[in-house]
């Protein structure tokens, strides 16, 4: 590599951009293990692994965001030290980020101003970016503020920012996690545009079939280390997921004799304005759910999901006690505590700072919920001992690995912390179980052991409601599943009966009107 | 060289308690180079500002009669601020519960009213400390108005409201036209514990407020719910408490232990109710609040530290001429060490070169 | 007529020192930091700005060295709040204690002196018009500066890129650090803004307002221009009219007082604190639905490396 390649031929014999032995140490944890990857030009090339592999930390050396503890990245086969994302996007990087990077209150030409470097006048870039946006079918309206926007619409400011600076290798970091099925098809037509256009593009997914139909190469992470570089389309999803777990995934199994019981859960035309201003209004749900039964709601973020959950969970009070009844009691009007004591439980989205106070012990963390149930509490006294039991018996039930007996919350990584949360309000033995999002962001061994759990508590008579954006879980251990589009719920369909393509049309609310009230839609 | 901050996976249990000492230290430190700028013997004047109170009889009594009201302040602003309520207007509450209890002081002056009148007025203290201190809370939960903002601007209003009634109705006609109401009579006084001494009731009580508040954090769900809506708002909420409720409660629960506070001090050693009976006593217990770690037993410990810093700055103005004003300098920069090392607990600091080109270029 | 002018003239001088403190403030508060230090700030301005112009003679030198305080004063909110990551509201009351603490020791050996105040401009023909000519033409050197500041910060943060930098800063950390941009630098800058800004205002307060310094001179100012802040909603041209108004409210006590109504001067004297409790809770309650504050504001950020 001493000697530069001529220009022309770049493309052909050298990879555009190369990591060697990139190390990157937070004190004793190797978060990045001497990783070695080579991206080269007009290839779709995949970086794989489970939560916690790694993926992030590689990535966002390659962007400039932290510096590596060794090793050494080249550009063009030159060797390449950033200092920063701007230095990044000086030779050509360009980045899509998973949670984004934008900003609520401005609107989307700040944003995209503000991920340019250059000297470019407003105006100048509000041309461009409407001129981009239109050469690669990605429609945004520069005037709007980002917080006026959908899921989707925000990940378009993303990408044309990125494209903005004409960018030679550009990542996307879990880019179709927010996106319908068929908003992911529009972005891989874009996908393989850029890449015939002789750009490189790095694609972090864990959604395998994508990545076999995407992708050229793959790289797989385990552990902070490489451990396999190989074509995606020459494997099977199966052999895809051995590698990046080191092993054989555990598979869940419903049981057989399932009986479905009374109604447990029912939602009767529940409407809700929203506390914030930026929130979701609700609009006439109604659903009904059995012991034994697992319904799935599928969606893509920002559709109501999380004003559905504070309205099922007492955070969010409904004035009509019927609009909600469980197990029988209309509860509409109760707080979360007595919708707790009528038998119900809750697992909200995010593990940190909702379902659990981050710097708070387990013990703690299993007050919060248990207080007004079981003997935690007694005359107004907490019982420590009581409080360290459930603690322990969650850790025995759900194989919760920690440091020590009572650690904080924050301590406990991603999976072991949301198997303490869901344990924790499984071992209450409740008889509805609202849950939502169960695996987001958790490692596969994780996932089943949750799964598992579920399917297990509906066989056992509770009624268990699950949300996720992901379609594989809930085709897994649904019975039925209903979408949600915009603050309405569509009418549940077997999920047997649910393809991927029917989903996607309503997660994309093309037909919401029409499942519900098919006689209208045709009027 | 940068400075950086690493989160630490747990918060660190033996920095925690020795944070406050390492603070200390740092703030002796920093004094002794004030001390020497003044031109003053750094170790003479440590000495008369922190050893010689400890070693007098009398002063060791001072201390505790300065520590009452800081326990009794701090242990209600403690609880606020766990609960992420920012009262900052103790100091206001203090004055509104001295006028209040001395309302009825005035009112019985000279008559054959019997001994529930200290007790009445202990109560009214407390009362009127509570509502006061609701006024900035009620603003906040009803209206969203920061209660920070609030809560200290009422402490000029309490300030010149006490000023009126001095000066105005309740001016004794016997006090040569200086602003201060009559001595209180016997019954309206909080009794010293030793004869001739200066320790009075209130430091019972004060102790009484330590035990109350221990029990109440480590032992009760409502001291649970205290703390996990501070430090997590969004899972109490999930967890079934509300935040609104424990806003008004710890406001008043501070309100009133800042009132009874303040008409102890009035009742006690003052003895009667006169502009300036409080040397800033609402802002010190802040810092008293904080250096004791929000933690009832801590917060004795240290009212007890900055009552010495009180007395310790009295002597050094006497015997050395050191402006007054050091002392609150002293509690300010007290209060910058404690934050600054707190923030140990829960991050590590770790210096790195600046330029990572350097690191890198090596390879 | 004369008393009209007399009052205006009046309004103008109390009300640019809020305006002043709390330009800076809300510069620093649309960078996401929240000092609560301004009082502390001021009163060291004051204390440094009084004993600068004293010792020099020189009333420019003195409102330099208000400045330099102030800046001082924030450098040791920076350290705590950005560099060391601690609670912003406690090291913000933190900074008020040592710096009502810190004034009175500086400014003890000035009490009881007297210097000459700034001078005013006179233009002639134009300063002597009746009734307008003194407000318009006749004002000292502060007076023009925080008018000339406050147009000046709304064209920064909403004309020029290191304005829409800054307001990143303030609505998302985590994206701005994303994108690359150094949010703790920015803020550290953000925060000595303010903290020049405090120590100006304080310092016009012995320079300007009254030609000497007493301890606890600017009795309450610094928090008042933090409500007016929240007054403004954040929003420079606002600004200007919450500090007129204020400036307005404690001027009209002290003409009230001065008029021997029959009211306790304590009553009139409590007006200005009353009145920002009162305001606050109207804007709060008519912003119920959509917070218009800075939406990383108080919030604390270590960035990962």
């Amino acid at each position: 590599m001493s000697d530069p390649m001529p220009a022309a031929l770049h493309t052909a014999a050298a990879p555009l951009f190369q990591a060697a032995g990139l190390t990157k140490r937070y004190g004793t944890f190797l978060a990045n293990d001497r990783i070695d990857i080579d991206i080269w030009p007009e290839q779709i090339h995949a970086l794989l692994g489970e939560n916690g592999a790694g993926k992030s930390t590689l990535v966002k050396t390659i962007y400039g965001l932290i510096q590596p503890t060794e090793g050494e990245m080249r550009w063009r086969g030159r060797p390449m030290v950033l200092a920063g994302p701007s230095e990044a996007r000086a030779h050509g990087i360009g980045m899509v980020f998973q949670h984004f990077s934008l900003f609520d209150n401005l609107t989307v030409a700040e944003n995209v101003a503000l991920g340019l470097d250059g000297k470019e006048s407003f105006r100048d870039i509000s041309a461009r970016l409407e001129q981009v946006s239109k050469t690669y079918g990605l429609p945004l309206d520069p005037r709007r503020e980002v917080w006026q926007l959908s899921v989707g619409e925000r990940q378009r400011i993303e990408i044309v920012r990125a494209l903005m600076q004409n960018p030679g290798f550009l990542i996307l970091d879990e880019p179709t996690a927010v996106l319908t099925p068929q908003e992911a098809d529009q972005l891989f037509t874009v996908l393989n545009r850029l890449k015939a256009e002789g750009r490189a593009i790095l694609y972090i997914s864990h959604k395998l079939e994508e990545v076999k139909r995407l992708c050229d190469t793959a790289t797989i992470l385990r552990g902070g280390r490489k451990v396999a570089t190989c074509n995606p389309k020459a494997e099977t999803a199966a052999s895809l997921a051995r590698m990046m777990v080191g092993g054989e995934i555990k598979q869940v199994r419903a049981a057989a004799d399932r009986r479905i019981t009374v109604p447990r859960l029912i939602v009767n035309d529940l409407c809700l304005t929203p506390d914030d201003p930026h929130g979701v209004w609700l609009e006439h749900i109604g659903f009904e759910l059995r012991g034994g039964e697992i319904l799935g709601i599928a969606g893509v973020a920002g559709n109501g999901q999380d004003e559905l959950f504070a309205a099922l969970s007492g955070e969010r009070l409904s004035k009509e006690p019927g609009t909600i009844v469980i197990d029988g009691h209309a509860a509409g009007h109760l707080s979360i505590t007595q919708r707790r004591k009528l038998g119900a439980a809750f697992v909200p989205e995010e593990r940190l700072g909702h379902a659990t106070a981050p710097r708070m012990r387990l013990s703690e963390n299993a007050l919060l919920t248990g207080h007004a149930t079981g003997n935690m509490v007694r005359r107004g006294f907490v019982n420590t001992a009581a409080m360290l039991k459930t603690v322990d018996r969650t850790t025995e039930t759900f194989d919760v690995r920690k440091a020590k007996r009572d650690p904080e919350a924050a301590s406990l990584s991603g999976g072991n912390l949301q198997k303490f949360v869901v344990g924790r309000e499984i071992l209450r033995e409740p008889v509805v179980l609202v849950v939502n999002q169960p695996t987001w962001g958790v490692d596969a061994g994780a996932a089943a052991v949750i799964r598992q759990a579920l399917l297990d508590l509906a066989a056992s008579g509770a009624a268990v409601l699950v949300t996720s954006q992901d379609l594989d879980e809930l085709a897994e251990i649904t019975d039925r599943i209903a979408v949600m589009f915009h603050g309405r719920l569509s009418a549940p369909l077997k999920t047997v009966e649910a393809s991927r393509e029917r989903l996607g049309l309503l997660m994309g609310g093309s037909s919401i009107d029409s499942t519900e009230a098919p006689h209208a839609a045709r009027a | 060289m940068q400075l950086v901050l690493e989160k630490r996976a747990e918060r660190s249990a033996t920095i925690a308690l020795v944070s406050p000492l390492i603070a200390i230290g740092l703030t002796l430190v920093t004094m002794s180079i004030l001390f020497a700028i003044l031109g003053k013997n750094p170790l003479s004047a440590l000495g008369v500002y922190f050893i010689d109170p400890l070693i007098d009889g009398y002063s060791l009594q001072e201390i505790a009669v300065k520590a009452t009201p800081l326990v009794m302040i701090a242990i209600g602003l403690s609880l606020c601020y766990l609960a992420n309520a920012w009262n900052i207007g103790a100091e206001g509450q203090f004055l509104i519960g001295a006028v209040a209890g001395s309302w009825l002081a005035v009112k019985t002056q000279g008559t054959d009213a019997g001994h529930w009148v200290l007790p009445a007025m202990l109560l009214l203290g407390a009362l009127a400390g509570a509502l006061y201190a609701l006024i900035p809370a009620i603003c906040k939960v009803r209206f969203g108005a920061s209660e920070i903002l609030t809560s200290l601007m009422l402490v000029y209003v309490a300030d010149l409201l006490l000023d009126y009634l001095v000066r105005g109705p309740w001016r004794d006609p016997k006090g040569f036209n200086f602003p201060t109401t009559a001595e209180f009579d016997p019954v309206a006084t909080v009794p010293v514990l030793i004869e001739g001494g200066r320790l009075h009731l209130g430091a019972i009580i004060a102790l009484a407020v330590v035990a109350a508040g221990a029990v109440l954090l480590g032992r009760t769900i409502n001291g649970f719910e205290i703390r996990v809506v501070g430090a997590a708002p969004r899972a109490a909420r999930f967890g079934g408490f509300n935040a609104t409720r424990l806003i008004l409660l710890t406001f008043a629960i501070s309100g009133a232990l800042a009132g009874l506070a303040g008409i102890v001090e009035v009742a006690g050693p003052v003895g009667h109710l006169q502009p300036g009976i409080s040397p800033g006593y609402g802002f010190t217990a802040i810092i008293v609040a904080f250096l004791g770690r929000l933690n009832p037993i801590g917060i004795l410990v240290a009212a007890l530290f900055l009552a010495l810093t009180f007395i310790g700055g009295e002597q050094a103005q006497i015997a050395m001429k050191i402006p007054l004003d050091v002392t609150k300098v002293f509690q300010g920069i007290l209060l910058f060490y404690v934050l600054a090392c707190d923030s140990l607990i829960l991050y590590r600091f770790r210096l790195i070169a600046a330029s990572s080109k350097v690191q890198s270029g090596a390879h | 007529m004369e008393l009209i002018e007399a009052i205006l003239l009046s309004v103008l001088a109390a009300s640019t020192p809020l305006l002043l403190a709390a330009t800076g403030e809300l510069v620093t508060e649309r960078a996401g930091v929240l000092n609560l230090g301004v009082e502390g700030m001021m009163i060291v301005g004051a204390a440094c700005g009084f004993g600068g112009a004293w010792l020099s003679g020189s009333i420019i030198v003195g409102a330099l060295c208000g400045m330099l305080a102030g800046i001082l004063m924030s450098l040791i909110f920076a350290l705590m709040a950005l560099g060391l990551a601690v609670n912003q509201v406690a090291t913000g009351l933190a900074l008020t204690i040592f710096g009502i603490g810190l004034s009175g020791l500086i400014g003890a050996r000035f009490v009881g002196e007297k210097i000459t105040p700034a001078p005013h401009l006179h233009v002639p023909g134009l300063t002597d018009i009746p009734l307008v000519g003194r407000i318009l033409f006749g004002q000292d050197a502060f007076v023009y500066l925080s008018l000339v500041l406050i147009v000046a910060v709304w064209y920064v943060l909403y004309r020029t890129r290191p304005g829409l930098i800054l307001r990143a800063c303030g609505d998302n950390h985590i994206s701005a650090h994303a994108l690359g941009y150094p949010v703790l630098r920015i803020r550290t800058c953000a925060v000595m803004f303010g903290g020049a800004c405090a120590g100006l205002a304080g310092a016009y307060l012995p320079l300007g307002y009254t030609p000497f310094f007493i301890p606890g001179m600017t009795a309450g100012r610094g928090w008042i221009a933090l409500a007016l802040v929240v007054f403004a909603s954040w929003l420079p041209g606002r600004l200007v009219i919450g500090a007129y108004l204020f400036g307005a409210v404690s001027i009209l006590q002290l003409h009230a007082q001065g008029a021997g109504i029959g009211i306790p001067s304590q009553l009139m004297s409590a007006l200005p604190y009353l009145a920002t409790v009162i305001v606050l809770v109207l804007i709060s309650r008519a912003r119920t639905g959509g917070s218009t504050a800075p939406a990383a504001l108080g919030t604390v950020f270590v960035p990962d490396r």
